[in-house]
C-alpha cells in the first residue's frame, strides 16, 4: 500500500488543524481563580435581622437608574428578580415563624455563569466580583440557563437587550466604599467586608445565640462557596433557597467534557485515516506509487 | 452542455431552461403557494422581532432562557442534520460505494440543516450581529458554548467544501472542482471529529443545570447520549430525506440508482437498528448509573418511559422488523418514528423536563412556532432549489462517478 508525499501532506494537515483548535480545547479545563476566598470582598445577610424595610431595594434602584414597576406615577413593589430589580426582600411567613430574605447575585467563588460564557462577557475578578461586560455580550442567555441561583436577568422587552444582575456596587467597594444596599440598612442585617472575617463573624453569631439561628451559613460551601453569606432563624429552603445544591463548584462539571476533547481530536484522526487507508484498495493507490526517480532524490 | 447556445446563462441556470414567463407560472403549485401564506405571516413577525426585541414574539422568560428555537430549531435541527458526516463517512473513509447515490442529497441536507440553524441562532440571540464574537473578537474558553460556536462555525465550512463539487460542477468551473474533489477525504475526517465533539458539546451544554434538569434527563452521559441519538437521527434523516427525494424529484434519479434504492433503505435501516439499540442501552445506563429507577413511578418517570420505550426501543424494534423481513416501508415508518423520537428527547432536555421544579412553566407563543415554520420553510424551498439544478440526485453527464 503507496503512503505518498500527498497523503503524508493531507494527514499533517489533519494533525496541524487538529493542535490547532486543541490547543483551545486545553486551556479550557485549566482557568482558576487566583485569589484567596477569604481575601475577597462579601456580604453577610442575616435574615434574623432583617426588618423588611427594602431600603436597600429602593438604594440598589436609584444607583442604577432603573424604573419602578408602575405605570402613572403609581408605583409598586416588585416580586421577583427582573431586569429592573437587582435586588429583592422576600417574606416567608409560616404558622408560627416568618423571616424576610434578601435576593442578589451571590457572586460565586467559582461562577457557573463565568464559566458558561462563551465570550467571556461574566469574569471573576479578583476583588470576588462577578463583572458582566455588556459589550462583549452575544445574548446567547447560557449563563441564565448555568446559575444555580437562577440571578441572572434579561432585558427581553428591549431590542437592544442585556444581561442584568447585581455588580457589588463595583465603583464603590473598590474604592473603599460599601455597596449601596449595605451602606443603606438600618438595622444591620446587611454586612460588607472580606469573606474570612464575615465567616468568622458568622459564626461567632451562630454560636453565640444557637436558638436564634440555623447551624448553617449558607453560601460558605453551596455550590463551591459564595461571596454573599446568609444566616437565617428559619430552614433555608423556606426562604426559597435551593439547599440541594452541593458543595461541588458547577465549572468542574463541564471539565470531564472539556477534557476529553483534545482526546477526541488526537485519536479521530488516527482511527478515521486508518480506516480509510485499510478501506482503499490496492488498485485506487497503485497510480501514486513513489518512483524510483523521487526514493534516490 | 448542448443547450448553452440557444440560451442566457440566467434562464439556463436559474430558470430551468425556461423563459422567465413560463419559468415563474411553473412556482404556481399548492405547496409554493402554502409556503407563500408562510412567509407572509412569518417575515412580520421576523420584522417585529428585530425591531421590538424578544419579549414582543416570544413566551421567554428570566427562569426559561432558551425556548423553542434552542430547544426545537438549534438542538433538533442540529441533531437532524448529522446524516452530513454520517454517509460521507460511510462513503469517503469506510468506502461503501453502495451509499454513493445519497452522499450528496444527505451533504446537501447537513449544510442545509446547520445554515438554518444558524439562521434560528440568529432570531435567538440578543445581539445577532454579535454572532461572530466567540471565533474572532472574544474568547470564552472554559465554556461548552464555546466550543459549540467554533465547531458549527468550522463545520459549516467544512460541509460548503463538502459540497462544492456539486455547485462546481453545476456551474461548468472544472479545475475549482478537481480542487474541492481533492479536499474530499481531509474535509470527510474533519467533519466526523466537529461533529463528534459538537453534537455531544450541546448535551454537554446542560452538565451545568443538574438542578434544573430532571434527574432521570440530566446524566454525566448526557454528551454520549447526545452524540449516539444525532448519529440515530442522522441515519433516520437520510432514509426519510431519500425517500421524500424519490417521490418527488424521481424524473432526477437514474433507473440505476432507483433499482437499488430499496436494499439501501435496508441497509441503512440496519445501521438505525443497531445505532438505536445502543442509544436505548446507553439510556438505562443512565438510569443505572444515577440509580434513578425509583423515580420512575413518578409522573415525569411515565414520560420519561414514554420517551425511552415508546420513542426509542419501539421505532428500534420497527427497525428490526423491517430488516428483517425485507420490508422497506416498515424501515421508512421506523426512520419517522426515530426522528420523532429524538425530536421528543430534545424537547424534553430543554423544556419540558427543563425547571421541572418551578411554578412557572414555558410554552411557546404561537409567533415562535410560526418563525420556526417559517425556517423549515426556507430550508425545504433551498433544498429544492438546489437540487432541481445542481447535479445533486442525478449524474452529471459531464462528470460521470468514479465508482
Amino acid at each position: 500500500m503507496g503512503f505518498d508525499r500527498r497523503d503524508f501532506l493531507k494527514l499533517s494537515v489533519a494533525t496541524a488543524s487538529t493542535c490547532l483548535t486543541g490547543k483551545q480545547a486545553n486551556a479550557a479545563s485549566g482557568k482558576q481563580v487566583q485569589t484567596d476566598i477569604g481575601d475577597t470582598f462579601a456580604m453577610l445577610n442575616d435574615s434574623t435581622k432583617c426588618i423588611g424595610c427594602r431600603g436597600c431595594q429602593v438604594a440598589c434602584k436609584q444607583r442604577k437608574g432603573l424604573e419602578p414597576a408602575g405605570s402613572n406615577h403609581l408605583y409598586d413593589m416588585p416580586t421577583e428578580l427582573n431586569s429592573k430589580n437587582l435586588t429583592l426582600i422576600k417574606l416567608y411567613k409560616g404558622a408560627d415563624e416568618h423571616s424576610f430574605v434578601k435576593r442578589q447575585c451571590m457572586h460565586c467563588y467559582e461562577p457557573a455563569c463565568v464559566s458558561a460564557c462563551l465570550v467571556s462577557a461574566l469574569e471573576k475578578d479578583i476583588n470576588g466580583i462577578v463583572k458582566y461586560d455588556s459589550d462583549k455580550c452575544i445574548g446567547c442567555r447560557y449563563c441564565m440557563v448555568a446559575c444555580p441561583f437562577s440571578v441572572p436577568a434579561y432585558e427581553y422587552e428591549s431590542p437592544d437587550p442585556y444581561v442584568v444582575k447585581c455588580d457589588f456596587c463595583e465603583d464603590i467597594i473598590t474604592t473603599g466604599g460599601q455597596p449601596r444596599c449595605a451602606s443603606v440598612c438600618p438595622s444591620g442585617a446587611i454586612k460588607f467586608g472580606k469573606r474570612a472575617d464575615l465567616l468568622k463573624e458568622a459564626r461567632e453569631r451562630i454560636n453565640e445565640a444557637p436558638d436564634r439561628y440555623i447551624d448553617h451559613i449558607y453560601g460558605e460551601k453551596e455550590a463551591g462557596g459564595t461571596s454573599v453569606l446568609y444566616l437565617s432563624g428559619v430552614d433555608f429552603d423556606k426562604l426559597g433557597m435551593d439547599t440541594n445544591l452541593g458543595d461541588k463548584s458547577y465549572p468542574d462539571m463541564t471539565k470531564g467534557f472539556l477534557s476529553s476533547v483534545p482526546l477526541v481530536l488526537t485519536i479521530w484522526p488516527m482511527l478515521l485515516m486508518g480506516a480509510w487507508a485499510f478501506s482503499t484498495k490496492e488498485e485506487e493507490t497503485a497510480g501514486n506509487q513513489i518512483s524510483e526517480e523521487e526514493v534516490q532524490s | 452542455m448542448s443547450k448553452v447556445s440557444t440560451q442566457s446563462w440566467a434562464q439556463e441556470k436559474l430558470f430551468l431552461g425556461m423563459p422567465f414567463g413560463s419559468y415563474f407560472r411553473s412556482l404556481l403549485i399548492p405547496f409554493n403557494i402554502f409556503a407563500f401564506l408562510i412567509l407572509c405571516v412569518g417575515i412580520p413577525i421576523t420584522w417585529i422581532r428585530f425591531s421590538q426585541g424578544l419579549g414582543a414574539v416570544t413566551n421567554l422568560s428570566d427562569n426559561n432562557p432558551w425556548g423553542l428555537w434552542i430547544g426545537f430549531d438549534v438542538l433538533c435541527g442540529v441533531a437532524l442534520a448529522a446524516g452530513g458526516f454520517i454517509i460521507a463517512a460511510v462513503v469517503h473513509i469506510f468506502k461503501l460505494k453502495d451509499y454513493y447515490p445519497i452522499v450528496r442529497p444527505a451533504i446537501l441536507t447537513g449544510f442545509l440543516g446547520y445554515f438554518f440553524v444558524v439562521v434560528g441562532l440568529l432570531f435567538d440571540l440578543g445581539h445577532p450581529l454579535r454572532l461572530p464574537f466567540p471565533v474572532f473578537v472574544t474568547y470564552g474558553v472554559t465554556s461548552v458554548m464555546f466550543l459549540v460556536a467554533w465547531h458549527v462555525f468550522l463545520y459549516l465550512t467544512i460541509q460548503f467544501i463538502e459540497f462544492s463539487p456539486v455547485i462546481f460542477e453545476w456551474l461548468g468551473w472544472n479545475k475549482a472542482r478537481r480542487l474541492a474533489l481533492k479536499l474530499t477525504i481531509g474535509a470527510t475526517v474533519l467533519g466526523v471529529i466537529l461533529s463528534t465533539l459538537h453534537q455531544s458539546a450541546l448535551g454537554a451544554l446542560f452538565l451545568l443545570a443538574p438542578g434544573k434538569l430532571h434527574p432521570l434527563w440530566y446524566s454525566t452521559y448526557i454528551p454520549v447520549f447526545f452524540f449516539i441519538s444525532a448519529i440515530a437521527a442522522g441515519i433516520s434523516m437520510v432514509i426519510f430525506e431519500s425517500t421524500f427525494s424519490h417521490r418527488i424529484f424521481h424524473s432526477q434519479i437514474d433507473e440505476k440508482d432507483q433499482k437499488g434504492f430499496n436494499k439501501l433503505i435496508l441497509g441503512l435501516g440496519k445501521a438505525g437498528a443497531i445505532v438505536m439499540f445502543t442509544y436505548f442501552c446507553l439510556k438505562l445506563l443512565g438510569i443505572a448509573h444515577s440509580n434513578n429507577w425509583y423515580l420512575l413511578g413518578t409522573s415525569y418517570g411515565q414520560w420519561f418511559l414514554l420517551e425511552v420505550l415508546g420513542f426509542v426501543l419501539g421505532p428500534c424494534l420497527l427497525y428490526v422488523y423491517g430488516v428483517r423481513n425485507l420490508n422497506p416501508t416498515a424501515v421508512k415508518i421506523a426512520a419517522v418514528w426515530s426522528i420523532l423520537g429524538i425530536i421528543l428527547n430534545r424537547v424534553n432536555v430543554s423544556m419540558v423536563a427543563f425547571n421541572w421544579k418551578m411554578a412557572e412553566r414555558y410554552f411557546p407563543s404561537w409567533m415562535e412556532l410560526v418563525v420556526t415554520i417559517t425556517i423549515i420553510t426556507l430550508g425545504l424551498l433551498t433544498f429544492r432549489w438546489v437540487v432541481n439544478r445542481m447535479p445533486v440526485l442525478y449524474v452529471h453527464p459531464d462528470y460521470p462517478r468514479e465508482d
